[in-house]
């Protein structure tokens, strides 16, 4: 084994820690935070969110903010509120629902049959394509909102879902990503199923697909995230307020009913912690294979 | 003779066309939809960026370019995301490079660490805002931590300290994924080398920037431009923590397409995409030259 000149372990150990708790921290805080009654977070918190409120509130408000941890009284009620009581946190969570998963299944559909292609052929034609894809891929939304907006009013889309799930689910990242996983597959491994007399399609699903679960596991992960964030394409391709996903809609309840806020925040990261708790080697390692971009 | 070779040649030929004819299926639907939704598109408003009016459709070139580049929102938009990412960026390379190198050495509890730093980047935005604000508030509890030791705060969010908060909240979300790649390239390094350079006696800081540093050019103008993209998406943050019209430092780009998108003025939309896309190819070309540089000699 290689000795690593490392200093100090234990105080690198620290710093570490020190480190991750940082990173760790917020996302606790919303977690428990949502478990506290409206009044315990009005005592904690009420200074910061009462002069975000236009009106003088008349309920009492603590002099000080602070940060805390664990609910004194574990309340479950804004849970109750937000799950029985109000349907439009349920709505809005169901927008990005049905915004996100289309694109996520859809487009690891189109990039897999895309990245095959790429892998299979190589020539002028191709390398072109790629390249513009990869182009494609740097540009930020400030750039490709105007090309989505004018398509999107062209074919009569502006202000429906489509708008959004089109141009999502033809993003280009997955399709460069998978391209590079599918190169590392063994040309020798689709020549011996081509001999075998398997039609190209058949290569495709019985050989290649099986040999990169992992990486469409990462990619549909990656795009999840993506899109189950997104802020900048329904705010300008979806006027309609009611069809606007949570992660727009979160922003606007926070004033008034923090309590609720709280437990709608948490609502809204399960389904992506759960996917992250679940397949977190599998991102870490699609995350890697990313990066080597002389792949 | 003769004959059976012709027919194998065409037969060879037959099979490379429907191979080149396979490939081309398989590489079409994504095609279609890119050209769709955004090739095409973005050549109109290539186009839209060069005329001046859809009713008049009059060539005027480079107006629309000046017009956009003189008005004062898009410069305070475009000055604001450029000081942004000027110190964004660099910041969420070297500490990832850092973060990588810390959980490089031998410490324990390595994968739980690893989760934890990338937990940040699955935690949707909209979820995080509100114990943001309750830090970053005037009456949040920064300012009551700084209060303890006597030190002044300040209104994070409409001051001139509020690029600090952006840059933090940028780095939360994104340290753990550049780290990862770090990671991955680090141990790519070959071992035998950074034997040698232990038994010929070289310094940790040769090691370092000797070595380590050169192996990982690649993976650093790849964070690099990673971090440049996603230094772009802060708009997010900023408007999920502060609105639509927030703070004269906190503008955005995206801030300045949203206002210009709600007027609907194409020719200034289209000039302000083109400027961008050039902006952007051209940054990018310049970490490509500079990493071809100063990773040459590594490269087998």
């Amino acid at each position: 084994m290689k000795k690593k000149r490392c200093f100090s372990r234990g105080a690198l150990f620290i710093l570490a820690l020190l480190f991750a708790a940082g990173f760790v921290l917020p996302t606790l805080l919303t977690v428990t935070n949502s478990f506290m009654t409206e009044s315990e977070l009005n005592a904690n918190y009420g200074q910061v969110f009462s002069s975000t409120a236009s009106s003088g509130s008349t309920t009492y408000l603590s002099e000080s903010v602070t940060l805390k941890f664990i609910p004194d009284k574990v309340s479950f009620s804004q849970y109750i509120t937000v799950l029985f009581r109000s349907p439009e946190y349920l709505l809005k969570f169901w927008n990005s629902v049905i915004l996100t998963l289309p694109i996520v299944l859809v487009q690891l559909g189109f990039a897999a049959v895309s990245a095959y292609g790429f892998t299979r052929w190589r020539g002028k034609v191709r390398s072109v394509i790629f390249f513009s894809y990869v182009i494609l891929m740097l540009m930020p939304y400030q750039v490709t909102l105007v090309p989505n907006y004018l398509v999107s009013e062209k074919l009569g889309l502006l202000g429906t879902r489509w708008a959004i799930i089109f141009p999502g689910i033809f993003a280009p990242f997955s399709v460069f990503l998978l391209t590079k996983f599918m190169r590392r597959i063994p040309v020798s491994l689709i020549e011996a199923a081509r001999l075998e007399g398997a039609g190209e399609w058949k290569v495709f699903t019985r050989v290649c697909l099986p040999q990169c679960r992992s990486a469409l596991y990462s990619v549909a992960i990656l795009t999840f995230i993506d899109n189950w964030n997104m802020v900048e394409q329904p705010l300008i391709l979806l006027s309609d307020a009611s069809k606007q996903p949570l992660s727009v809609y979160l922003s606007e309840i926070n004033t008034g009913e923090v309590g609720v806020a709280f437990a709608v925040a948490t609502i809204y990261m399960i389904p992506s912690l759960l996917l992250f708790l679940h397949g977190e080697s599998y991102l870490a390692e699609g995350i890697a294979y990313s990066g080597s971009v002389k792949g | 003779m003769k004959k059976i070779k012709i027919s194998r040649r065409a037969s060879l030929e037959r099979r490379e066309l429907r191979d080149r004819l396979a490939g081309l299926c398989f590489l079409l639907p994504e095609f279609l939809g890119v050209m769709i939704f955004f090739i095409i598109p973005f050549g109109i408003v290539v186009y839209y960026s060069l005329i001046d009016g859809v009713a008049s459709r009059e060539f005027v070139f480079l107006d629309n370019f000046k017009a956009v580049l003189q008005n004062s929102a898009f410069r305070t938009a475009a000055k604001n995301t450029a000081v942004f990412s000027a110190a964004a960026v660099p910041l969420a390379v070297i500490l990832a490079l850092v973060l990588a190198l810390l959980l490089e050495c031998r410490i324990p509890a390595k994968s739980a660490l690893r989760t934890f730093f990338l937990s940040p980047m699955m935690v949707p935005v909209a979820s995080v805002v509100l114990i943001w604000q309750v830090i970053f508030h005037n009456n949040g509890v920064l300012n009551e931590f700084l209060g303890v030791f006597g030190a002044a705060g300040a209104d994070w969010l409409h001051s001139d300290y509020c690029q600090i908060v952006v840059v933090t909240l940028f780095l939360w979300k994104n340290l753990g994924y550049n780290m990862v790649l770090f990671m991955a390239a680090l141990s790519n390094i070959p071992t035998e080398l950074l034997e040698v350079a232990d038994v010929e006696g070289a310094s940790p800081l040769y090691r370092f920037f000797g070595i380590k540093l050169r192996y990982l050019s690649p993976t650093v103008l790849f964070v690099t431009i990673l971090s440049l993209i996603n230094s772009f998406k802060v708009f997010r943050e900023v408007y999920l923590l502060t609105g639509k019209y927030p703070y004269d430092g906190l503008y955005t780009l995206q801030h300045f397409m949203n206002n210009t998108f709600a007027s609907l003025d194409y020719q200034k939309l289209s000039a302000a995409a083109v400027i961008l896309a050039i902006a952007m190819v051209i940054i990018i070309a310049l970490l490509f030259i500079v990493e071809d540089r100063f990773g040459r000699d590594v490269e087998g």
